[in-house]
């Protein structure tokens, strides 16, 4: 059904047509339209779930894991603050294997307070065995909504998936969008270690230094079995519902000298750059990267890069453009911009193209 | 499938008999005792039997029975070397 609405909205209406039976949520500018949505669902009877509004944040991811523990679907929604007050439950929800999926608005963290759009809490989350995926429009976000909950419950798979989309940028912007009727796109979910009360045990118990590491390892099996299991799942979404989706999306690259790489909406107003670029005579082009975690390394082939962060390691550098030059061995000009908010217009990011220097970093707004 | 989660399932005596950690050993004084169960209840290893015998084999001697018998009947008594 074709529709409109916020970035909050259609994921909102994701989660209603991916029918989770538990919801448990704390509100959180700019994410709480998702969560007051999905209470209107459970209100007016059009999603059949138990909506457990919680004290914190630490508490609704806790109340999904004691959820999705038994075998059932669960959502929750978070940003920013709140996503780090739940920090310990992020990892526990992750190394007990259960496929919970979680819509984060991107926001800055504070001091100073700040609401606008930025990619530091999630990626702070790196290494908590989450898979994250970054959107770009209010039509992926919904796409991406549906898709988590597959790839999440997959036995290959079975772990937690985060869909981030930029806080108000994409979280209160209207864009029509179109819904579907997912069917049997998404299976019922069948946890192979759900609790079961006639057989009743400790679970997520002690594990000594000679087995520990054995589930460490499962949980990266787990991370690079979900790169087919993502492939596979944006093709059959592709089949049904004729939208297409890749790892990461590429615009104008076949025969670029520069790519310009961004996650979120950057990514998007980066094709505008492009364009522009490639009037003046550039032959430029841009990836977006969709998928964080499991991180995948585009194609480079020797190609000048422009690497656009929406976040900061304090004493190393932007993220993704050091997480790049690692696996890829590019040497990325590193742009920091668009943090808590800071506008980023097409022609920056062209300009950034213009005056790019391999292999340093450029503030935006503090060395131009 | 490969492990995803440890699970442990109930079993007696999966670290052995812990009863030779003890160093005080509960003994029951049947004269006082009226029956009303709380030491068992209050048993963190379940070594009291519901007709309030004690496991030695499992008991660590923890002491926690002694100390909510309401009758003073049990009795914390040093085991021998």
């Amino acid at each position: 059904m074709l529709t409109f609405g916020t970035g909050n909205k259609a994921v909102a209406m994701a989660v209603r047509d991916a029918k989770p039976v538990v919801v448990a949520a704390y509100p959180i500018t700019p994410q709480t339209e998702i969560v007051e949505e999905i209470a209107n669902f459970v209100t007016e009877g059009s999603l059949a779930a138990r909506y457990i509004p919680v004290e914190s944040e630490h508490s609704s991811m806790a109340a999904c894991i004691g959820a999705a523990a038994t075998g059932v679907r669960t959502f929750t929604a978070t940003s920013s603050h709140g996503l780090v007050y739940m920090c310990e439950m992020m990892h526990m929800s992750a190394g007990a294997r259960l496929p919970i999926v979680m819509a984060n608005a991107n926001r800055a963290l504070g001091p100073g307070w700040n609401i606008g759009a930025e990619h530091s809490d999630s990626i702070s989350m790196r290494d908590t065995g989450w898979l994250q995926v970054y959107v770009s429009t209010v039509q992926e976000a919904y796409d991406a909504t549906l898709m988590a909950f597959r790839i999440a419950e997959h036995t290959d798979v079975l772990l937690p998936v985060m869909i981030n989309l930029d806080g108000f940028l994409l979280t209160h912007i209207t864009q029509t969008f179109e819904t579907v009727e997912p069917g049997d796109f998404i299976p019922p979910i069948a946890t192979p270690h759900a609790i079961d009360i006639n057989n009743p045990g400790g679970y997520g118990t002690l594990t000594p230094g000679n087995t520990h590491f054995k589930f460490r390892h499962d949980i990266e099996r787990g991370m690079q079995a979900s790169i087919p299991v993502i492939v596979e799942t944006e093709a059959e979404f592709s089949r049904r519902f004729g939208r297409e989706y890749h790892l990461y999306e590429e615009y104008r690259c076949e025969d670029a000298d520069v790519v310009i790489i961004a996650m979120g909406t950057l990514g998007k107003e980066m094709e505008v750059a492009v364009d522009i670029l490639r009037e003046e005579g550039t032959r430029a082009g841009a990836i977006r990267m969709r998928w964080f975690r499991p991180f995948i390394t585009p194609e480079l082939n020797g190609k000048d890069v422009v690497v656009i962060d929406r976040d900061y390691s304090f004493g190393y550098g932007g993220v993704l453009a050091g997480e790049l030059q690692a696996k890829s061995g590019c040497q990325p000009f590193s742009v920091i911009a668009g943090l808590g908010g800071q506008e980023v217009t097409y022609d920056d990011i062209a300009e950034f193209v213009r005056i790019r220097r391999p292999g340093t970093e450029h503030w935006f707004g503090v060395d131009d | 499938m490969s492990a995803k989660l440890a699970i442990s399932r109930p079993g007696e005596g999966a670290a052995g008999k812990t009863g030779t950690w003890r160093t005080f050993r509960p003994e029951i004084d049947l004269e006082k005792c009226n029956k009303c169960g709380l030491c068992r209840l209050y048993c963190p290893d379940a070594a009291i039997s519901v007709d309030l015998v004690i496991d030695l084999d499992y008991c660590k001697g923890c002491g926690i029975c002694a100390e909510e018998c309401p009758k003073k009947a049990l009795t914390m008594i040093r085991e021998e070397d």
